[in-house]
């Protein structure tokens, strides 16, 4: 109980595994979550990110205990929690629109998972004082969740899921309703806590900078499924599909095909008028049509051609901060954009020519039909 | 009518908005007035007369009406039996509603469909099937005595059981709405939260969803005991001769003795004391629940 004061300088308590195998749930005959499996490390952040509907709520709520699964297990310290009822599985949940209890005061909403618990006298109120002094809401104990911010009301929730010292830590967009400054505030906040507790924590996020800046690692879902389960800078830089290349940051898609395979390398003739040479993906055979992806900032324009660059047509080129962003449309229609910085004098020369950089990590996809480019 | 209009150019846009939607509520107002305030204001006048010939005006009928005990006694009985009867309303009716909240939307529907259809049918129809159920030969004493639980048939026609039996079925739908409308605008989350927290199904009913919910419940009493305790047809027809509720003491002085100021003090009896009840009751209810509007 009183390993929880938060003093910066204590070791962090050790967390728990927390392991989902290969998790279905299913609403009558519509999947939810697909055979889904993640292991997660004692005291990891790891963020759920995917487009709406794609199950990460449904998720959560199976490991919280909300709704049954048809198939799969939920672990925690490697022992099966499923048979366990919501109110026993000790895992704390934030929801995305706090849930908190509107009829009691911010003190009561803190102390009421210690209360179910049995606990009664001083040692509930100091621990409710110790919880709402670490997310800076002491003075605030007296009122009612709706005389709260957005930020402020978040900051109770936080404080009333981590009062009971949950071991899995659950978090549904929980700063989804707040504006930039305050987000970025909350985001930090929330890092602060988790580190200071050691505790294993999921969020759900759409925003892929949030999931980037705070997680440890982010499981990408689509359509009840993982896509990808790796470290922010992995799934930036060597995205499994092509679905996790589209939704992690912006990227270039250029349609082309396989003209020969030696060894590991592989020889792409770009739609655009190019070939490169580029280390072949497992499994490609010569004659399949792929798909190239290349962030922006991994290519370069330039007045004179080579034989590893192609055509452009330029198009607007737009300053944004220390950047400056080109577009452009190869002479098989796809459309790029350049990332560059921004240099003290323009350049007069038209730079007609594009290719990748030298340090430029592209990824190939197999591309199902020739059309389905973008 | 001109003149407002004319206000309203003088006084821009809102102003003339609000004269327009207080110029609707007019008509309302007026059949208000017409058909509930002057009447009242009709009833008060008549208890104020000493003869059945409403001649001589006078404090008699008041006299006459609180001088006997029995009338005591009767006023008692109704609102014991609206009290009754909220309490069956309450204990069937709640976790009815929780029911509800569980079921699957196409579920809710059907359930709806049956709360509400008593309604859609007459109150003496509803009342006689009651009798056909209730009877010495009824559903309930032939299905006790098939089981063997009753050797002789249980007397509920006339008997104060009986009518709160019925009361309770007939009543329901004004229990179940508006719990119902309250108990689907709680935030679904608030007892996984709950659950999550550690607290028990139990718990989570006592300290989230009841006190949340007492709008609705409340609102639901006051309904149920204005309707039960002035619930003449079947006061009198399920409960008979031998129960003397109110409702029938104002029909036999008005409709079989004919002392029409003996029959206004009895109403205003009847009207002041579920009132009061009411009051008391909506005083509770916005304590309680003072919270959530406050
Ligand atoms: N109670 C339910 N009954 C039926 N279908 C549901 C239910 N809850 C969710 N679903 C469906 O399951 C799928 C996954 O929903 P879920 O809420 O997990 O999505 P999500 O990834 O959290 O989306 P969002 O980012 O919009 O919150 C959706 O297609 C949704 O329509
Ligand atoms: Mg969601």
């Amino acid at each position: 109980m009183q390993a929880l004061a938060p003093t910066p300088q204590q070791v962090a308590p050790a967390g728990r595994t927390l392991d989902v195998d290969n998790l279905t749930v299913r609403y009558g005959a519509a999947v939810a979550v697909d055979g889904v499996a993640l292991g997660i490390e004692p005291g990891e952040v790891v963020a759920l990110l995917g487009p709406s509907g794609c199950g990460k709520t449904t998720l959560l709520r199976v490991i919280a205990g909300f709704v049954r699964q048809a198939g799969g297990r939920v672990l925690v310290d490697g022992t099966a929690i499923d048979h366990l009822p919501a109110n026993q599985r000790n895992v704390g949940i934030v929801f995305q629109n706090y849930a908190l209890f509107p009829h009691m005061t911010v003190a009561e909403n803190v102390a009421y998972g210690l209360r179910a618990r049995g606990q009664r006298g001083p040692s509930v109120d100091q621990r409710v004082e110790r919880m709402l002094e670490m997310v800076q809401l002491g003075a605030f104990r007296a009122r009612l969740p709706r005389q709260l911010s957005g930020g402020q009301q978040q900051r109770v929730a936080l404080a009333r899921a981590l009062a009971v010292e949950p071991s899995i830590l659950l978090l549904d967009e929980p700063f989804a309703a707040l504006d930039r400054n305050l987000r970025l505030d909350m985001q930090i906040e929330v890092k602060r806590l988790q580190r200071q507790l050691g505790l294993t924590t999921i969020l759900v996020t759409h925003d892929q900078d949030e999931a980037m800046s705070v997680a440890d690692r982010i499981a990408v879902m689509n359509r009840g499924k993982v896509e990808q389960f790796d470290t922010p800078v992995a799934i930036y830089d060597r995205p499994k599909t092509l679905f996790v290349n589209g939704f992690i940051g912006t990227t270039n898609l250029l349609p082309g095909k396989i003209a020969a395979v030696v060894g590991d390398t592989a020889m792409v003739e770009l739609g655009a008028g190019a070939t490169l040479r580029l280390p072949a993906p497992q499994g490609i055979a010569a004659g399949s049509p792929v798909v190239l992806s290349v962030r922006p900032e991994q290519l370069v324009l330039s007045p004179i051609a080579t034989t590893d660059s192609w055509a452009i047509e330029p198009g607007l080129s737009l300053p944004l901060g220390s950047q400056l962003i080109h577009e452009a449309r190869t002479v098989d229609g796809a459309a790029l954009k350049i990332v560059e910085p921004r240099r003290h004098t323009p350049t007069e020369v038209p730079r007609r020519f594009c290719a990748l950089a030298t340090d430029a990590r592209p990824s190939l996809f197999p591309r199902s039909t020739p059309t389905a480019t973008e | 009518m001109t003149s407002a209009v004319v206000t309203a150019e003088i006084y821009g846009e809102r102003r003339s908005l609000r004269l327009a939607e207080w110029q609707l509520a007019l008509p309302l107002a007026l059949a208000f007035a017409a058909l509930f305030l002057a009447p009242l204001l009709l009833l008060v006048a008549t208890s104020f007369f000493n003869d059945d010939k409403i001649t001589e005006p006078g404090f008699a009928s008041w006299a006459k009406f609180f001088g006997d005990p029995f009338n005591y006694k009767v006023i008692a009985d109704t609102l014991l039996l609206g009290l009754k009867t909220v309490c069956a309303t309450v204990i069937v009716g709640y976790p009815l509603a929780l029911v509800y909240m569980d079921l699957s939307p196409r579920l809710q529907k059907v359930l709806l469909f049956i709360i509400i259809m008593p309604m859609l049918l007459s109150v003496v129809v509803r009342t006689f099937a009651w009798i056909v159920v209730l009877g010495r030969e009824g559903v309930v004493n032939q299905a006790l005595l098939g089981l063997g639980v009753i050797s002789e048939p249980l007397r509920l026609l006339q008997t104060e059981l009986g009518l709160v039996i019925s009361l309770t079925q007939i009543e329901m739908p004004l229990m179940l709405l508006p719990l119902i409308s309250v108990m689907s605008r709680l935030d679904p989350n608030l007892r996984d939260a709950s659950a999550a927290l550690g607290a028990s199904r139990w718990r989570t009913l006592f300290t989230v969803i009841v006190p949340l919910s007492a709008p609705g419940l409340v609102a639901g009493c006051l309904l149920v005991f204005a309707s039960s305790t002035t619930a003449f047809i079947s006061q009198t027809v399920i409960g008979g001769v031998r129960l003397i509720y109110l409702p029938l003491v104002i029909w036999q002085q008005s409709l079989v003795v004919y002392h029409w100021p003996l029959a206004a003090v009895a109403s205003l009896s009847l009207v002041v004391s579920v009132l009061t009840v009411i009051a008391a009751l909506s005083y509770l209810g916005r304590r309680s629940s003072r919270h959530l509007q406050g």
